[in-house]
């Protein structure tokens, strides 16, 4: 097939399942790939990392121009500006979470996740059906990332619909309906942005130990948040801070179930969690593709694209790029010199990567010894629409 | 013999990091024969760069910065004893406790130690402290944890002003004496210099620049009380330090024939050293500070780096070629980076910036304390420089190694306003300056064709 229907393919929901070997596709039509409605994809390894650190590549929407410009004047959260209001925004939001200024914040929360880990894993009992998503990998990050910016946890069902809406509206692909996306994301955008700016007012002078207490207590003015800032992108801290841990949580399981030998040496040595996590960013990431838009005309591998195109990075096909991984479509939790795009890299690079990595470990350690004798009731499972952010919406199993 | 390769005698002389790296790529890559490690220090390898960060602030202890091992080298380590020549047609290496070990393949990584003050009395006044080691790191800690009244630095490259940081950090008054016009203007070159110039007297660094320190003074009791600047001032202080950059470990070779001099022992790309006919031997390879070698990227000259990384690369490389025959050997070809953070900035850079004749601030600006200056030499991009903008790293490390055109090209997203506008590198010779340069450029131009072998002694 014609490779400029690339990203049609891809982003088909008959191939959520596996995308791979359309990746592999891309990879070999590329590096970029021109699709029918002039936007680029990208799937190899060197030439994402490039364009990761390129400073010429905005990951605003608003510099895009073709295949059609983005209409949307509302401010975007930093994970979609560039430097230097990127830069301020993510340092304010970093102060309250990691090094410099505070470099025990995410550490000292290993204990209570793992705890919690425990607590769900309680309903893998033997002879149960489970959904894996339902019942542990959503309510896990969840919970986590609530406690993290302290949010009650009453109100975390309200937070879970405008969650949905928002991840759909953010999702690429032909899909004609946009506008009524946009315009629902809209309402639910205003709505979370109005309970996280109350809920910070609530804190201000009365701290109760969270992020948001921290961010809206911030004593230098210089660095704080304005109402505005503080609605964006905390509402984008607690989206991106559970959607994509709740996909890597099931990939995991996943992957696990698929290949019984790794299961059985993971069992055997829990010392290899963490890299085994590492290799499920590689091998199954719950970020498949990232948009970027180039300022100005850009060579790639001697392709110029020019300015204001739409340029889908693959970082699932970079992660699997043979000439940069031996067998790349093997799962091996010891492999060396593991450089994946699993969290991106350069200025974007996962905010709540460090999280991330600790909840993994945690789900997957506390799963490991239920899943001996667990079978998976479909294979594959049903996935989510999304292609961006890939995974499962239900992952039956029998134990 | 590809066989044999694997087996034998290795001896390597040096157990710090490059020492440390290099045997565990040896055991990595196969090496099963007799493996034996010399370090002149009783200690275990250590990292040095917390030393005068985070040791000096008191967050840490001297002795524990020991550098994490990524295997078990099984080697025999024979630490606490200096190595005093090596004979090359014997192929031993003599030590200073009488034994000669012998070798079939030997790796010097000796590395630096720090340029003493000339005057050798002045030198040993209580107070008067050099930053390079462990136990130097932990004497000067102690010192500054009882709260002097005043420290003297001498010398404001890249150590000095790291000293300066952590003396201010930790509330204590500090001057800093540097002959060169402005702080790290031998590494950086004159834009970043004045930065930095700004940086030390925003936090309350008494800087003097275009002097030179001419005499240390003691109490008569052998204890440090100021010293006797060149402008005819006089700096009152109760410790000082003394900061002009790094010696080369090579006195010991001095008879081993090998090419061994102050800039380092010369080697090939694939770190085999010279001897001193300039034949390139097969069975001495070089890595680390104490090595000199050829890069393409910077014109073919002999480069001698002061950096952690170029450690560690070049240890790897080394090790790779001691253990694989002549077509599976690689190259030395890494681009050299460093950092440092000082004044509360993360400094990196990438490149060589004393290579150079144009800077541009490509990216952020001075008074945002956030920045891209990019090198350029004749045309090309040559180094890059970050201050508190590490992530654009590798984008300029792509520009150079592909030997883009200088000035990078336009449409980067926070590009400063004179992104176009390329102003001289104003590099200094390095002989100007109290700080010695951690990057020397050793070369010789073709119309400089007479050498003089000066005998040292």
């Amino acid at each position: 097939m014609a490779s400029d229907t690339l990203l049609a393919r891809i982003t088909d929901y008959a191939n959520r399942p596996d995308p791979y070997p359309l990746y592999a596709e891309l990879r070999e039509a590329g590096p970029a790939v021109r699709q029918a409605d002039g936007s680029y994809l990208i799937g190899t390894y060197h030439e994402i990392v490039a364009l990761l650190h390129d400073p010429r590549m905005s990951a605003d929407p608003r510099s895009r121009t073709t295949p059609a410009p983005y209409n949307v004047t509302r401010q975007p959260p930093f994970l979609r500006l560039d430097d230097p209001e990127h830069h301020r925004l993510r340092n304010s939001a970093m102060r309250p979470f990691g090094p410099p200024h505070s470099p025990g914040r995410v550490d000292s929360m290993r204990g209570e996740i793992v705890q919690l880990t425990k607590e769900l894993a309680e309903v893998f009992q033997e002879g149960r059906q489970i959904d894996v998503v339902d019942d542990f990998a959503y309510p896990l990050p969840v919970t986590v990332i609530c406690r993290l910016l302290g949010i009650p946890h009453k109100d975390e069902q309200l937070f879970q619909g405008w969650t949905d809406i928002l991840v759909a509206a953010a999702d690429i692909g032909p899909e004609s309906d946009t506008a009524d996306r946009e315009q629902a994301a809209d309402q639910a955008r205003q709505e979370m942005g109005q309970y996280l700016v109350q809920l910070g007012e609530q804190r201000r002078g009365r701290p109760t130990g969270d992020m948001l207490s921290d961010l809206v207590n911030e004593p230098d003015a210089a660095v704080r948040l304005s109402t505005e800032d503080l609605a964006i992108n905390t509402i984008l801290l607690f989206i991106a801070g559970h959607e994509t841990t709740v996909n890597l949580v099931t990939n995991g399981v996943l992957t696990l179930l698929r290949q019984p030998d790794q299961l059985h040496r993971l069992r055997e040595d829990p010392g290899l969690l963490p890299r085994a996590v590492e290799e499920l960013l590689r091998y199954e990431p719950p970020v498949h593709m990232r948009e970027r838009v180039p300022l100005v005309d850009i060579d790639v591998a001697g392709t110029t694209i020019p300015g204001g195109t739409s340029v889908i990075l693959a970082l699932a096909s970079g992660s699997r790029d043979p000439l940069r991984f031996s067998e790349p479509d093997r799962f091996d939790p010891t492999r060396p010199d593991n450089q994946h795009v699993g969290f991106g890299s350069g200025i974007h690079l996962c905010f709540g990567a460090p999280v991330a990595r600790i909840e993994a470990e945690a789900a997957l350690g506390a799963l490991i010894p239920h899943l001996d004798t667990a079978r998976l009731l479909q294979d594959p499972p049903p996935y989510r629409q999304n292609a961006m952010l890939r995974g499962p919406r239900h992952l039956p199993i029998q134990l | 013999m590809p066989g044999d390769l694997s087996d034998g005698r290795i001896v390597i002389v040096g157990a710090s990091l490059a020492g440390l790296r290099a045997a565990e790529t040896l055991r990595e890559q196969g090496f099963t024969g007799s493996l034996t490690m010399v370090g002149d220090e009783p200690r275990a390898p250590y990292d040095r760069p917390p030393l005068s960060k985070q040791v000096l602030l008191g967050k840490a202890p001297a002795d524990t910065t020991a550098l994490p091992m990524r295997r078990d080298p099984d080697a025999d380590w024979r630490l606490g004893v200096a190595a005093t020549g090596v004979d090359p047609l014997e192929k031993r290496v003599m030590l200073a406790d009488g034994e000669s070990l012998p070798y079939d393949r030997l790796l010097i990584a000796t590395g630096t130690r720090a340029r003493p003050w000339p005057n050798r009395d002045e030198g040993s006044l209580d107070g008067v402290f050099t930053l390079r080691t462990s136990d130097e790191a932990g004497r000067l800690a102690e010192r500054l944890d009882a709260g002097p009244e005043r420290v003297l630095v001498i010398g404001a490259g890249f150590t000095g002003s790291e000293i300066a940081s952590a003396c201010r950090e930790r509330g204590i008054e500090v001057t800093v004496a540097e002959r060169g016009p402005a702080p790290l203007v031998g590494a950086l070159g004159g834009t970043l210099a004045k930065l930095a110039a700004a940086m030390q007297r925003n936090h309350g660094v008494d800087l003097r620049t275009g002097v030179t320190v001419t005499a240390l003074r003691g109490d008569g009791n052998g204890r440090f009380t100021g010293a006797d600047l060149s402008d005819g001032s006089r700096v009152d202080a109760d410790v000082c330090v003394v900061a002009l950059g790094a010696v080369r470990n090579v006195e010991w070779l001095a008879e081993s024939g090998l090419a061994a001099g102050p800039r380092g022992i010369a080697c090939d790309a694939g770190c085999r050293a010279f001897n001193m006919y300039g034949i390139v031997t097969d069975d001495v390879f070089v890595a680390g500070d104490v090595s000199r070698f050829p890069h393409p990227l910077f014109g073919y000259q002999m480069l001698s780096l002061e950096h952690w990384g170029n450690a560690v690369e070049q240890a790897e490389v080394a090790a790779h070629n001691m253990v694989s025959p002549g077509p599976l050997r690689r190259p030395h070809l890494a681009v050299p980076t460093f950092w440092s953070t000082q004044f509360g900035l993360n400094i990196k850079s990438v490149g060589v910036p004393t290579y150079s004749d144009h800077v541009v601030i490509a990216q952020g600006s001075l008074e945002a304390r956030r920045l891209a200056v990019v090198y350029g030499y004749q045309g090309r991009v040559t180094a890059a420089v970050t201050v508190d903008m590490a992530k654009s790293l590798d984008y300029y490390k792509h520009l150079i190694e592909t030997a883009a055109p200088f000035p990078p090209p336009p449409g980067a997203a926070d590009r400063a306003i004179a992104a176009d506008v390329t102003i001289p590198s104003d590099v200094p010779d390095p002989s100007g300056l109290s700080h010695g340069p951690t990057v020397a450029l050793t070369g010789y131009l073709p119309d400089r064709r007479l050498t003089v072998v000066q005998p040292t002694r």
